[in-house]
């Protein structure tokens, strides 16, 4: 049922000067689904997401968020989107508590209803040690942790994360996906990664992109199926490369081939 | 309304979070008694009014304004927050209004540090508060509509100094527009009722005659309408390339 579907985006297609960045993706994520967007760097994962927050305007295809559409009502698309750009840019100068009174006010909440939101963010993602510090002193890990409190202030039904594990320790990774999952169920989000096993961890759906074009979509045990029984070891990451270089195709002629070095060769990131 | 007031707030706030606001306000109040004082030769006249102060305004203005307007944009292109801010539930104009009434205040502020002085003259003698009165409007207005250029240049780029630099150089020209300096360039090749549209784009001129207590509707109706037109263009901007 389209009605169903909180991220509906069809026939996306983006184009810089003479380069095509995102050439016709076409998305559809429900509630309780989390989607891991996976692809080469440059093949338009962030351009995408930039479209379905609507900060980019696609050169064609249109955006729906929760049956609104971007384009004919944005504010109230937006309204609906809890959304972390790529890096979690942050004003450097603002104290935390200062930024997200900012966010509170600019998604129209006032007094007692914005303290008891913030308040309920900064417990979730444990910053209240911080609450007073300007953003540019914090590490890495608060300073993304800071850009998810502002991407989840409102309890949006849809979430985009560009990235969001993207520089942090294992700790704080693991953190993050203990996060993610525990605010799946009646979300649809959607998440960049380049780590082939947090799809594995905490997506119910994997999407991977190439050059602008959607060449997987499945679950993860999809994705997994797809590598050759031979493979034993970084088996995702064999069926990302036959994928999105060619390498290895599947069960294709090649596959021996590139078996081996996905066993052998290329190590763990 | 709110959500106007919301981004009012984050940018006046952010002029105090960093010196910017202590450095500028300091270096304003610095210049403006030198200018008064050694230049303007306020004692020496023996006139109990405020000309000597006023007279200096443009000129003071047209390096300090663009210092204040140079970050509205090109520092959130810079560290990637306009993504941020343009995803979020905000209108246009919202965010054009909020940035360009926070810069607008925070000129205000400076402007309102300056009140000592009007103190003094009507201490020393018997100034006509009624002048005094339309030249500080005068001077708000003439800031308002640097600070909307500056707002709007600001947007075409990451880089404040080039941000900077482009808005001394046009609000230079708009200050002389009524001036041979620019009138020369335009005259001889184009009509004479267009470069009489040049001229009276003079900031100058239409500043001049508030200072002297003169509040002409023409005058407020020429702030008003720059004031208006480059907002308008910076959103306008602003809509058409939000990533860099």
């Amino acid at each position: 049922m389209p009605d169903e579907l909180f991220i509906q985006a069809t026939g996306l297609r983006k184009v810089f000067g003479s380069i095509r960045a995102v050439d016709g993706v076409d998305l559809a994520v429900r509630p309780g689904e989390v989607l891991g967007f996976l692809g080469p760097n440059g093949a338009g994962k962030s351009t995408t997401m930039r479209m379905i927050t609507g900060f980019l305007e696609p050169t064609a295809g249109s955006v729906r968020i929760c049956g609104i559409d971007l384009e004919r009502d944005p504010l109230g698309a937006k309204q609906r989107i809890g959304y972390l750009p790529e890096g979690a840019p942050v004003y450097p100068d603002m104290t935390v508590r200062e930024f997200l009174w900012f966010i509170a006010r600019a998604r129209r909440y006032r007094g007692a209803e914005a303290a008891s939101r913030i308040d309920g963010v900064v417990r979730r993602l444990q910053l209240a040690g911080v609450l007073d510090q300007p953003v540019e002193t914090l590490s890495k890990g608060f300073k993304r942790r800071v850009g998810l409190a502002q991407a989840i202030l409102h309890d949006p039904p849809v979430l985009i994360l560009d990235e969001p594990t993207d520089g942090l320790d294992p700790n704080q990774k693991h953190e993050v996906r203990t996060l993610i999952r525990d605010m799946a169920g009646r979300k649809a989000i959607v998440l960049s990664t380049h780590i082939l096993e947090e799809v594995d961890a905490v997506c119910t759906r994997a999407v991977i992109i190439d050059r602008g074009r959607v060449v997987f979509d499945g679950t993860p045990a999809d994705l997994d199926a797809k590598a050759p029984a031979s493979v034993e070891r970084n088996r995702l990451d064999h069926v990302f490369r036959s994928l999105t270089t060619g390498e290895g195709a599947g069960r294709g002629g090649r596959a021996g081939d590139a078996g081996t070095r996905a066993t052998s060769g290329a190590g763990h990131a | 309304m709110s959500t106007t007031i919301a981004v009012f707030r984050r940018e006046f706030g952010a002029y105090f979070n960093t010196p910017l606001a202590a450095v500028f306000l300091v270096i304003f109040l610095f210049l403006a008694g030198l200018f008064t004082f050694n230049l303007g030769a306020f004692y020496d006249r023996g006139q109990a009014d405020l000309r000597p102060f006023f007279q200096f305004h443009p000129w003071l203005y047209l390096f300090l304004v663009p210092a204040i307007s140079m970050r509205l944009w090109a520092e959130e292109r810079r560290t990637g927050t306009i993504e941020l801010l343009t995803t979020l539930p905000l209108s246009l104009r919202d965010l054009v209004l909020g940035k360009f009434l926070a810069a607008w205040a925070f000129a205000g502020v400076a402007l309102a540090l300056t009140t000592p002085l009007w103190i003094t003259v009507s201490w020393l003698g018997d100034p006509d508060h009624g002048v005094i009165a339309a030249a500080y409007l005068g001077s708000l207005l003439m800031a308002g509509a640097f600070l909307a250029i500056g707002a709007c240049l600001s947007a075409l780029t990451k880089n404040q100094v080039i941000a900077f630099v482009l808005c001394v150089v046009v609000c230079f020209l708009f200050l002389l527009s009524g001036f041979g300096i620019v009138l020369d360039f335009f005259s001889g090749w184009m009509a004479e009722p267009l470069v009489r549209a040049i001229a009276s784009l003079s900031v100058l001129t239409h500043f001049e005659s508030m200072s002297r207590g003169v509040i002409d509707a023409r005058d407020l109706l020429f702030f008003a309408s720059t004031i208006v037109v480059f907002l308008v263009l910076n959103a306008i901007l602003i809509d058409w390339k939000k990533a860099s």
